[in-house]
């Protein structure tokens, strides 16, 4: 490949992974709680939206 | 407000549905030949042609399932739901249209072009460069008419299934786009972009995730639609399913280097395929037990239901598959599966459990209501059910008995460390397996005959509703959240912001895998003595794509002591910098080939391409006597070498004009050596190139070795 040399090497390349699963543990945690704060009316509503169409 | 008046347009799900069938059908019906090809290869007739080899057809058979069956399965179901969960027509008739007889053309040109021998020899991803454009451009056709669809809704929130289905539209297009870069060396002819290990890296990337957002994904919103549906109650936690989704898109992108343990690519890649294959138990077996736990207080109607019947098995499989994939993740069991037809199970009762089985219950629901009537036979939907349950099992069963049996064959040794089998002694026992495996795969057809026939029956007995009726008020122009509402439920709302969403979330994954092993220099180490391939070894090689050798032959040796035994030194990311597209290959119906060149003499492969039982007795490798009688198609080189130039071989330049000269050198070099012993054939015969390549393979390696000691 030809713009392999245009970066010859990421130093301490083995630490992104980590960062990204640090954010992304975050992030699910905090999706999950609010989710669980979604209001009870909000949710029924929006699941009975399949069974309303006929 | 005032109610607007609209309706449901029927005919696309209707053309969509009938496609499925006949797709599946035909998908299936290709997938039991390729099956007792591999038990009786007479099957081949590759005496008489060359189009229906086994390497050939498998292509055809998994592009027709996935993309022809699943794909149609999957617009069915976009089609019927999607208008009929934001209250509105789909935008544009015409669009519909184009999507759906652009798609089934391009299954057309796919199978012929398939069977002619015009492949980019990456798996399930074989198609020709003016198909894989054809592709894009219809996928943004069904993407432009889908969100169009959305923004002219009258509902304002977006129910699950709509998110899976535009996660699913925006990270198939990048896949497709990623992984289909190649370099065109000519109307149906390129060479893949990348190179060895980083082919492999993208290929796997984009196969793995294939199977995620193609048979997956949009899987799920079919379920979150249907199943409620068929259930009469809504899922059972609404909230589950938007952690499962969260959770299985981001997790599902970086899952791909599990296709490639043991292999030479990096370590670190190695384990991070794993790690995520290992998380992604969760998310999906959330999604699993959200689809069975909507039955709670309803199992009595699954006795009596052949549609709920069909659900339940189908997400039961689609929860034991997300269980043996991150099993089959782990470095010590990947041992055991990789090459072997453990893979081939695994993915069949997805296929045909999960993607089938959704499908089917899918159908029998959408029937009697396009057409206004009552399915003509629940006893025969159940009888389908029984019978291709059946064949699930008949088909799985041998499958994990053979990979077990030819596993621990494999690895005997004799108490004097020699190999205590031969590969054609292990190939031998397994035969009976594939048989049977043959035999479970009718089984399963069988269901679907009964199905076609009941779904005719059906369709007779009715007559077609063109469209529905409905009225819905449309969206308030000026909209103010309720008070307790979260940011999640802005999100909902906003169909773009959902599709950018998704996309920097599989974007992640992508980008911190493939980025490193371009830019990293390190993560290829480079081997002095590898070349680039003789005019004449590229021709050959690309003869072995042609004829799909990569569907039973790997180029890939693993560091373990029987697989060293056996085939030679383990592989090296270096060895294959300028294999465009790579040949590493999933599976062994038939030895490695990494280091093949220089193992036999040339009149070895001369026999055994012409008739492999005469060189290896009980060989189940299909005959190539074609091979022996074209004239290899010379005029093709120069594009081929200036092609490969271009992405950074390094041939000198200018070297076009005069590859053909060395070409016929090395060709009439091989002719005069099978002279020798006594076998006359001109030197511009295809099969003159085809041992030009296997001859060479593994050999740069061997180069470095006499070097060294020198």
């Amino acid at each position: 490949m030809k713009y392999q040399t245009y970066l010859e090497q990421i130093n301490g390349v083995e630490i992104y992974p980590i960062i990204s699963l640090v954010i992304f543990f975050t992030f699910f945690v905090a999706t999950t709680m609010w989710i669980f704060s979604k209001s009870k009316e909000e949710i029924e509503y929006e699941e009975r939206l399949p069974l309303e169409d006929q | 407000m005032q109610l607007e008046k609209f309706y449901y347009e029927n005919k696309i799900p209707k053309l969509f549905a009938v496609a499925t069938i006949f797709w599946g059908f035909v998908g299936m019906l290709l997938g039991v030949v390729a099956a007792f090809q591999l038990a009786f290869p007479q099957l081949n007739f590759s005496e008489y042609l060359p189009y229906l080899s086994f390497g050939r057809l498998r292509p055809v058979h998994t592009n027709a399932v996935i993309f022809a069956f699943v794909g149609n399965g999957i617009f069915t179901a976009v089609y019927y739901a999607v208008p009929r969960l934001v209250k509105a027509s789909m935008w544009s008739e015409k669009l519909s249209r184009i999507h759906f007889w652009g798609w089934q053309l391009i299954i057309v040109a796919a199978a012929v072009t398939l069977l002619g021998g015009y492949t980019q020899g990456k798996e399930y991803a074989e198609l020709e460069w003016p198909i894989d454009i054809a592709i894009t451009l219809v996928w943004v056709v069904f993407g432009f008419n889908l969100f169009a669809t959305l923004f002219t809704r009258r509902e304002r929130h977006l129910y699950v299934a709509i998110w899976f289905f535009i996660a699913s539209w925006v990270t198939v297009a990048m896949l497709h786009i990623v992984n289909s870069f190649a370099m065109p060396a000519g109307l149906l002819k390129s060479y893949s972009w990348y190179a060895g290990m980083q082919d492999a890296m993208v290929q796997w990337w984009y196969g793995h995730n294939a199977v995620a957002f193609f048979l997956t994904t949009p899987y799920l919103g079919l379920m979150y639609y249907f199943l409620p549906k068929a259930a009469n109650r809504p899922v059972y936690s609404y909230r589950l399913s938007i952690v499962h989704f969260w959770s299985l898109i981001f997790l599902y992108i970086w899952a791909g280097p599990h296709h490639l343990l043991y292999t030479s690519i990096p370590q670190w890649a190695q384990s991070l395929g794993t790690v995520f294959s290992i998380m992604l138990i969760l998310p999906s077996w959330g999604g699993m037990l959200n689809g069975l736990f909507t039955l709670r207080g309803a199992w009595d109607k699954v006795r009596e239901d052949p549609i709920l019947k069909f659900f339940v098995v189908g997400v039961t499989a689609y929860g034991m598959s997300t269980f043996e994939g991150p099993m089959l993740s782990l470095k010590n069991v990947n041992a055991i599966s990789h090459y072997s037809d453990w893979t081939v199970a695994h993915v069949h009762i997805g296929a045909l459990g999960w993607n089938g089985f959704m499908t089917f219950g899918m159908l029998y629901w959408l029937f009697p209501r396009l057409y206004k009537t009552k399915l003509f036979s629940t006893k025969l939907a159940s009888t389908h059910f029984w019978i291709s349950t059946l064949g699930i099992i008949l088909y799985a069963v041998p499958m994990y008995w053979s990979a077990f049996r030819s596993y621990f064959m494999m690895k005997a040794f004799t108490p004097e460390g020699q190999l205590q089998y031969t590969f054609i002694d292990i190939i031998h026992t397994v035969i009976p397996f594939y048989i049977l495996r043959g035999v479970g795969g009718t089984l399963y057809l069988v269901g679907v005959v009964v199905m076609i026939y009941n779904i005719w029956k059906t369709v007779k007995s009715g007559s077609f509703v063109e469209r529905e009726e409905a009225e819905a008020a449309p969206l308030a122009p000026a909209y103010t959240a309720p008070k307790n509402s979260i940011w999640h439920s802005f999100i909902e709302r906003k169909p773009i912001l959902l599709l950018v969403l998704s996309l920097v979330v599989v974007g992640i994954g992508g980008i911190i895998e493939l980025i490193p092993t371009f830019l990293v220099k390190s993560n290829v180490p480079t081997i002095a003595s590898v070349q680039p391939y003789t005019p004449l070894e590229l021709q050959g090689r690309d003869i072995y794509i042609r004829e799909g050798c990569y569907n039973c032959h790997s180029q890939q040796i693993r560091p373990f002591r029987y697989e060293v035994a056996r085939y030679g030194e383990y592989s090296k990311a270096g060895e294959s910098v300028y294999d465009h597209p790579f040949q590493w290959g999933s599976k062994r119906t038939g030895p490695d080939l990494a280091r093949i060149g220089g193992k036999y003499p040339d009149s070895w492969h001369f026999y055994h391409m012409l008739e492999p039982v005469s060189m290896a007795p009980g060989s189940i490798m299909p005959a190539y006597p074609f091979m022996f009688s074209k004239d290899l198609d010379i005029s093709t080189t120069r594009s081929k070498i200036h092609a490969m130039r271009n992405m950074g071989v390094p041939y000198p330049d200018g070297y076009e004009a005069t590859a053909n000269d060395d070409l016929k050198k090395q060709a009439q070099a091989i002719a005069d050596n099978l002279k020798k012993d006594k076998i006359d054939i001109e030197s511009s015969k295809e099969i003159i190139a085809v041992i030009a390549y296997l001859q060479r393979l593994g050999k740069d390696i061997k180069a470095e070795k006499v070097t060294a000691q020198q």
